[in-house]
């Protein structure tokens, strides 16, 4: 009987343990709640990412309305290896993060941050199980308005000025989005994503669908931060607190391009004329740019944490760019990258935040040295490093060779591409070398004399997640297979 | 005649430039989310304008002979959805304007900008 309620019970249990944890009075149960409640849809995660294979839908009616008119909760392989991600990267970030937390969150507001981490997570489970456009649109908004409580819960105060850039392009975004769906509601009368798709075939005036495929595209990928509206990014990524950059570096944004690629697939693919070649020649090029630019800015950072965050723009663009190809080798290659990024950054964000906890500031050339004092920390760091330029046995290699197999088959244009990505990649061995070298290289400085390691519950998480990049480059066999037949249900919507 | 029939549309294309204009342009936070409010709220006013139905009414069974024309209530049900989000958006947006006044004394762009080169 239970299992067919999991689609909903995924969504159910983070929101309703977020009342719960707002209402403790001290931080330690209320860390127990939350991490009572990842772990648990971490498990529902793995539930049903069992439960679909190949390009079999798990379709579940909200409250037993028949599906176009009520609400429907849609799992795919693609909801189910996004699922994996959100509620993976949550709970190592969970496990991970209670001690950083405490010296970065006021202890009274502890509660109150639980809870807003509740509501991100429940939100994004939400956007992926549904297979509604408004209701994808609410749950897009209960996760960003409790990531922006995240962001902005820190001691830091140049994370509010960056909160705020946030608050205001991810608004313009949902806001973009909605007029989208209005415009498409407008003219086929459903909100149900797969209803869309076919009853757009009987639209006889397609300019407000037209207008909508702008509207839908544009909002999404300032969303998730795709080059040139990834301004907010870098800013956030920096100045939130070091375990939240974790979490929503690893899931955020990809859940965006999930619901972009998703909602362009199931809607517009089918049933527009030239749509196709429209959506590559769109977003190849963005693509192209943010992995060549963001790599370039990447390189002459001096922040780490900033650093990182515009490597995390470059990594949005080999998604886009995987999926651009518009082939089942590229869409898989830029979905199974969407998971072995999510695990290289996680680590290398879990590792920071470790790091963090010795050492307040995060500048390159404060950091000199500490390969020495904190070894395990930046062991984890450099492993997880490794898996993000893509060296052969770690995660990373897994979708460039993928990413770089499926540019060749694109003909011309391909081998530019491989030019791109070799390109980038060289790029991302200059800026990782630069970090190698100042940890390791050079002599600590006198006031990081007697600096410890993080504490070992942490560096053990830390340890499994950098170990997890090793373990799916030698077997990527789950998450690949789930890519593919996520590519592949993708595909099976076009005529 | 067509092109003023559907004015409704036009008011909220232009609706919808005035507030993005004020959120580029105005360089005060507190300008900058009243310009996002006005913004988000053109698109109640889209979602509004294509429930409307000539000649219909609010969708509520009456009883009487006469057959009813209803103009269509899901939209309105949507939008207050919405209405709900872009009040929570602005008073949040506001709280961390009130965060922002106390740790930089000022709510003007271009000084924090100034405040944060200085750091």
């Amino acid at each position: 009987m239970w299992p067919e309620q999991l689609p909903a019970l995924a969504v159910a249990v983070p929101l309703a343990c977020a009342p719960v944890a707002a209402l403790l009075r001290t931080g330690l149960p209320a860390w127990t709640v939350a991490t009572v409640a990842s772990v648990a849809s971490f498990a529902f995660a793995v539930l049903l990412a069992g439960s679909v294979g190949g390009l079999d839908e798990l379709s579940y009616a909200v409250g037993s309305w028949p599906v176009p008119y009520g609400i429907e909760l849609r799992i795919t392989s693609f909801s189910a290896l996004l699922l994996l991600i959100i509620t993976g990267a949550s709970s190592a970030a969970l496990l991970a993060g209670r001690h950083s937390l405490e010296t970065e969150v006021a202890a009274p507001r502890h509660p109150f941050f639980y809870a807003a981490w509740l509501l991100v997570l429940g939100g994004l489970i939400g956007i992926v199980v549904s297979g509604d456009a408004f209701n994808i649109f609410v749950f897009m908004e209960v996760s960003s308005l409790a990531t922006y409580i995240l962001v902005a819960g820190g001691s830091n105060p140049r994370a509010l000025p960056a909160v705020f850039k946030y608050l205001v392009m991810g608004t313009i975004g949902a806001t973009f989005y909605l007029i989208g769906v209005g415009l498409i509601y407008m003219m086929t009368g459903t909100l149900n994503l797969a209803d869309m798709g076919t009853r757009i075939h009987d639209v006889a005036d397609l300019k407000p669908i037209l207008a909508a495929v702008g509207f839908v595209t544009i909002g999404l990928i300032l969303k998730a931060g795709l080059f040139p509206l990834h301004v907010w990014l870098p800013n956030t990524y920096a100045w939130s607190p070091h375990i939240v950059t974790a979490f929503i570096a690893a899931c955020s944004a990809k859940v965006s391009l999930y619901v972009l690629l998703r909602f362009d697939f199931m809607v517009f693919q089918g049933s527009l004329v030239d749509h196709q070649l429209q959506f590559s020649g769109f977003l190849m090029p963005l693509a192209v740019l943010a992995i060549l630019v963001a790599s370039g800015v990447a390189m002459a950072e001096g922040n780490l944490k900033r650093l990182l965050a515009y490597s995390s723009v470059a990594q949005i663009g080999y998604v886009v760019l995987g999926a651009s190809l518009m082939t089942a080798s590229g869409l898989t290659a830029g979905i199974i990258h969407m998971f072995n990024h999510a695990l290289a950054k996680g680590a290398m964000f879990l590792a920071v935040a470790g790091i963090a906890i010795r050492i307040t500031s995060l500048r390159l050339e404060d950091l000199a040295g500490i390969g020495r004092l904190m070894p395990w920390s930046t062991a984890a760091f450099m492993l997880a490093a490794l898996s993000l330029i893509g060296i052969p046995g770690t995660a990373g290699f897994v979708s460039k060779w993928y990413l770089i197999s499926a540019a060749l088959d694109a003909g011309t244009v391909g081998v530019a591409l491989v030019v791109v990505i070799v390109a980038s990649s060289l790029m991302t061995v200059a800026y990782i070398w630069r970090i190698a070298e100042t940890m390791y290289f050079r002599a600590p400085l006198d006031n990081a004399a007697g600096v410890r390691d993080a504490p070992p519950w942490m560096l053990g998480v830390l340890w499994v997640v950098a170990l997890a990049n090793v373990w799916f480059g030698l077997l990527p066999g789950i998450p690949l297979v789930l890519s593919a037949d996520a590519a592949a249900t993708l595909l099976g919507h076009l005529p | 005649m067509k092109l003023f029939g559907l004015y409704n549309y036009w008011v909220f294309a232009l609706l919808l430039m005035i507030g993005l204009y004020a959120v580029i342009a105005k360089p005060n936070l507190v300008k900058k989310l009243l310009g996002l409010s006005i913004f988000q709220s053109a698109v109640f006013l889209l979602y509004i304008s294509m429930a409307k139905v000539e000649g219909g009414t609010a969708a509520i069974i009456q009883h009487t002979a006469e057959p009813q024309i209803f103009s269509n209530p899901l939209p309105h049900v949507l939008i207050l959805t919405a209405i709900v989000v872009g009040v929570s958006t602005v008073a949040l947006g506001l709280a961390i304007v009130v965060r922002i006044r106390e740790e930089y004394g000022t709510i003007e762009e271009n000084e924090i900008q100034a405040r944060d080169r200085d750091r």
